[in-house]
Parts: C-alpha cells; structure tokens; sequence
C-alpha cells in the first residue's frame, strides 16, 4: 500500500487479506481463474456458504434424466427461491418499494412464472 | 453509480501523524495527507469517485486518489453507500473452548472489612456471612477443582490458577497442598501451571514469601494508597485501618519477591481518587513494579461512589499517567501504569471482543464449595453459576449466558466505536449497577471512549517514534484476573 500503512497486528492481517483478495480479483479478470460459483469454492479462496443447500430446494439442478420435470420444486422456484427461502440477495425487483405489483399476476410460480416479467425503471 | 461514503473507524492523531483506529476491526492504520482529504471530503455525505477526483484535483492527480480510494476501501474506511453497516453477529466460540484461567475463591472469609467490599459491603450478591457455602474451601474441593481446570484446559498446554478469597492466606494450608497437587497432577499430563493470588499483605509472612518465590506464585495486593487512603475504608473490624500492618510484610515480599510477580490494585473511591500520588507512593516510595486502578463498584448513590466530575478528575490524572508511560517507553524505560499497558497489548493485537471479558468462557471462579460462576466475583451466587468442579460446565447454561451477553445483543454498543476494546464493560459491575449482568455499562460510556482515544495516540506515538518497544506486546496473552 501507497497511502496507508499497517501499525498494528490486526492491520497487517487486514493488509495482507485485501492483497490477496486483490490478486484473486485481477487474476480473475486475466481468465486465470474460475468463476467462483455456489457451488464451488476456490483453494484459499473466500468462502461462499452454500445457501441452497440448506433449505434442501434442488433449484439448481437437473433431474436424474438431465431435465427438470422430475424435480420435486419446479425449476421456475429459482426465482424466487434463494430470495425467500434463504434470504440471499438474489436480483429480484424491489416489490417493497419500487414494484409492489411485480408479482400480482404470478399466483402460483410453476404455473404463471412467465408472466413475471422484467421491470424497466 | 458507485457513491461512496464513510464507513465506521475513529481517527486519532500522534506524533503530527494520522491514524484511523478501524472498527469492528479493531486494525490500525497510519494514513497519509491524500487519503485524510479523502476522507474528510466524504465527511459531507457520500460522493462518487469522479465527484472526489474533481474535488481534489488542484492537490493531488487522478491517479493518486484513485490509489487512496482502493487502499481505504480495502481497509473498509470508506464503501459503497447502499452497503449496510457491519453489525456483529452472534457467533458463539465453539462448545470445547479451552479454560485458560480458574479463579479458586479459597475462603470467603475476611480478616479486613473494608467497607465498599462488593463480597461483604452493601452490594453483595451472595450472603457471605450466613449463607450456605462453607467459609472454607476444603482440600478434597481443592483437588476436585484443580482436575477440573486441567481437564477443561483441553488442549492448551498452561493453565493458570489464581487463588482467591475472602482473604486469600486465611486459608494458607489448602494453599499450599493445592499448589503442590496441582504442580503434580499438570507434570503426569505434561502441561504446565502457573500460579497466582491475591491478598491484603496483612498475614504475609517469612515461610509464606518463601514458598511464593519458591512457586514463582504471581501476587496480586489489594492497597489503596498511602497511610489516609488505605485507613480510609481498607480497616480491621475494630475499624482500625491496616497500613501499618500490611507496609512491613510488602516491603519484606518486595526484598525478596521478583519485581515482575508483583502487582498492586487499588480500588478508586469518591474519596480516594489522587490516581497520581498514590502511583507516586506505590512505585517510588514501597518500590512496586505494576500498578492497576479500578473504580469501585457499586450501585449508585453510595457514599464512596465515583460520579459525574469524579470520572473526569480520574480520566485527567490517568492522562497524566499515560503521559509519563509514554515518555518512559520512547526511552525503553519500564513505567508501572497496568491500566496502560494491558490496553496497549490489546491495541497491539487488534483484539476485537465478542464479550468484555472472559467470564464464563476461558475464565471462570470457583466457590468454596465447589460450584463453578462466571468469575470470582460471582462465586457462589446461584444465579450466576453455570456449573459445578464435580461435575463440570453445565454447556447449556454456559451457551445460554454466552449467546444474552454477546455484543451482537448490546444495541446499544453498536454505533461506539470504541466497542471492540470495550464490548460492554465488566458483567459485575453492570450487575450492581442494573440488576443485569447483560447490560452494557453506560454509565462511563464517555469515559471509555475518551480514555480509549488516550491510549490510541499514545499507541501511535510509540509506534511512529519507538516502534521496537511494541514488540514485546507479541508474546503471547498473559492472563491476569
């Protein structure tokens, strides 16, 4: 570092944390490195908890014949499911806020998932 | 567009350098002049890197803010205004965490009454004269005790074991073959002991200080100051004070006792606050290595009670203190002031605490029965006991006490940044105060905060001028209870 140096043990941790998080980042950007997914973890990587893993939803997956008809929570519970059920901060529309009525029309997901659709601020 | 904005660190100065003490993580940074303009120009709410690039423009090029604008959001100084702030979680230490510290109140029995005792004054929590727990603590519970700390010491290789009373050598004889069993039983598991206590002086003798000096026992002494101070409330029940007694047999132990196992307490009073003379007296004059101050504790409104400008006549006097602490240490001379010195080691290490001490985790107090509380200063109160030597920690209530009093639990610690040093305050004295040994100590919230920035620039100051001396806070915690 430049413009900040580490005085006290804590700090040289935190310095030492942030150059390797930095070097993880650039050699990410160089295509060196995988795309760290939920599924996957980097050697001394961070780690990313495995959130769907939890709640037992196989969202993520195909089925034993590589479809997704044979899942026992219909593919389509991907949108909402790691925002509800996990409370991870997937992309879905503030519907608090911003778009109250974004999923007025989706009664039930596996059926009326198409009619969610995307929000043009 | 990124906005970015302050994010949560006290800053300090020493030395005509700038440092930021970062919270919750406790790290400490020197910063330059490029990135203080940074952070001073987000002190009027959060701008984009463009926006902060212009601003600065005259001073400093693109290129030199772009570098102090990673390197602060890498020590998370500054962020992404949308990101909420951090909040502890309460995450608990796992279930075998190694005991590091027993606290074995031997007797509780007195041969002083001093009268702001928090075992036998007005705030006591366990009825020390006719309640239920024997007044002496017999060698079979001893040895009981001591196989319990070994086992819940796990796999640290020390342990350390600290008798306590009452008074202590009241109960000399227990002492001593406790000492001796201990040594024995930590040799055949191949870990090591080491021993301490606490006393008034009043009963030292010749064969006690030899067998101190032969045990290397660490002696912690509970004075208050010269002849008025201790007479004041440290007396014998006739109510006569107890320097005179107490000064020979100090001096004796001092002859013969390393400087190094000595350490004076002193118990601050309404009545008892010349922090500095009473330095002067146990350091100069009686020749003490290291000296603490403590308030006392107490419910509000007692007599002896430090209030309102009485903290702040004490914080001037341990500012002057610190001061001559760190013009000894930017000339790698000793200087007594513990209260300094245990909060420089912390400083050092970065510690960030999850609870102000370690009550109840890896330190816990031994009544004279046996029965197993948070610290020594809740031995024998059934309200606080989280379980027995004879048949160890009872886990649940242990995690129970664990999970109310983490920080992640005191709200209201969460916007102090002096939280990681603090974490609350002592669970004693939140219990005299607030009828709760959950409840943060607010009533020195101030206090803390300003001391704590003392002890920051002092930090900063020996680490800008003398940066060697620090290396001796990198051995490992020296435990002191």
């Amino acid at each position: 570092m430049k413009h900040i140096t580490a005085v006290n043990r804590k700090a040289a941790r935190i310095e030492e944390f942030a150059r390797h998080e930095r070097e993880t980042r650039s050699a990410s950007a160089d295509g060196e490195a995988d795309v760290v997914a939920l599924e996957s973890r980097q050697p001394g990587g961070p780690h990313i908890p495995l959130g769907c893993s939890l709640v037992f939803a196989p969202g993520w997956e195909v089925d034993s014949s590589g479809g997704t008809a044979g899942l026992c929570a219909p593919v389509e519970r991907d949108l909402f499911d790691c925002h509800n059920g996990c409370f991870w901060p997937v992309q879905v529309p503030d519907h608090l806020n911003h778009s109250p009525d974004w999923t007025s029309k989706c009664a039930i997901a596996q059926q009326d998932w198409r009619k969610l659709d995307l929000i043009f601020p | 567009m990124t906005m970015l904005g302050l994010r949560e660190f006290h800053p300090f100065e020493a030395a005509g350098e700038r440092f930021l003490y970062m919270v919750p993580s406790a790290g400490v940074f020197h910063i330059d002049e490029a990135s203080y303009d940074v952070l001073r120009a987000l002190e009027g709410g959060a701008k984009s890197p463009e926006e902060l690039t212009a601003a600065l423009a005259e001073v400093y090029a693109a290129e030199d803010i772009a570098h102090a604008l990673t390197e602060l959001h890498d020590i998370r100084a500054i962020g992404d205004v949308r990101m909420p702030p951090e909040r502890p979680l309460p995450v608990l230490p796992p279930e075998d965490f190694p005991l590091t510290t027993m606290v074995l109140n031997v007797t509780n029995k007195c041969n002083l009454a001093c009268t702001y005792c928090y075992e036998y004054g007005e705030d006591k929590i366990v009825d020390t004269e006719f309640g239920s727990k024997p007044k002496f603590m017999s060698e079979e519970t001893a040895r009981e005790s001591v196989d319990f700390m070994l086992k819940e010491s796990g796999s640290n290789a020390v342990a350390n074991l600290t008798f306590f009373g009452g008074e202590t050598l009241l109960n000399f004889k227990v002492l001593k073959k406790t000492l001796a069993y201990a040594q024995e039983q930590a040799a055949v598991l191949g870990k090591q002991v080491r021993f301490s206590l606490t006393t008034n002086a009043t009963l030292l003798r010749p064969e006690i200080i030899e067998w101190l000096v032969a045990n290397e026992v660490g002696v912690t002494i509970s004075i208050d100051g010269p002849k008025e101070s201790q007479d004041e409330f440290r007396v014998f029940k006739n109510g006569m004070g107890s320097y005179e007694v107490m000064l020979p047999k100090i001096k004796e132990l001092l002859k013969h006792h390393a400087a190094h196992y000595i350490g004076a307490r002193v118990t601050l009073t309404r009545q008892n606050m010349d922090v500095v003379s009473i330095f002067r007296h146990l350091t100069e004059e009686l020749g003490f290595g290291s000296v603490g101050f403590a308030p006392v504790t107490t419910a509000d409104g007692r007599d002896y009670a430090i209030e309102g400008e009485g903290f702040e006549a004490m914080l001037a006097q341990f500012q002057e203190l610190a001061e001559e602490f760190k013009t000894a240490a930017l000339e790698n001379r000793h200087h007594g002031f513990s209260n300094l010195n245990e909060t420089l080691e912390e400083i050092h290490k970065g510690m960030s605490k999850a609870f102000p001490c370690g009550a109840g985790l890896g330190l816990v107090g031994v009544a004279t029965d046996g029965d197993v509380a948070l610290c020594h200063r809740f031995a024998g109160s059934d309200d606080h006991k989280i379980g027995s030597v004879q048949e160890g920690i009872d886990k649940t209530l242990q995690s129970r006490f664990l999970d109310t009093h983490h920080i992640a639990h005191k709200t209201d610690c969460h916007s102090c940044w002096a939280r990681p040093l603090c974490a609350g305050g002592c669970y004693h004295e939140a219990n005299t105060r607030y009828g709760t040994t959950a409840a943060p100590n607010l009533h020195y919230c101030d206090w803390i905060r300003t001391w704590t920035d003392t002890c920051l620039r002092v930090y900063g100051e020996i680490a800008a001028e003398n940066p060697d001396y620090l290396k001796r806070y990198d051995r490992e915690a020296q435990v002191s209870a």
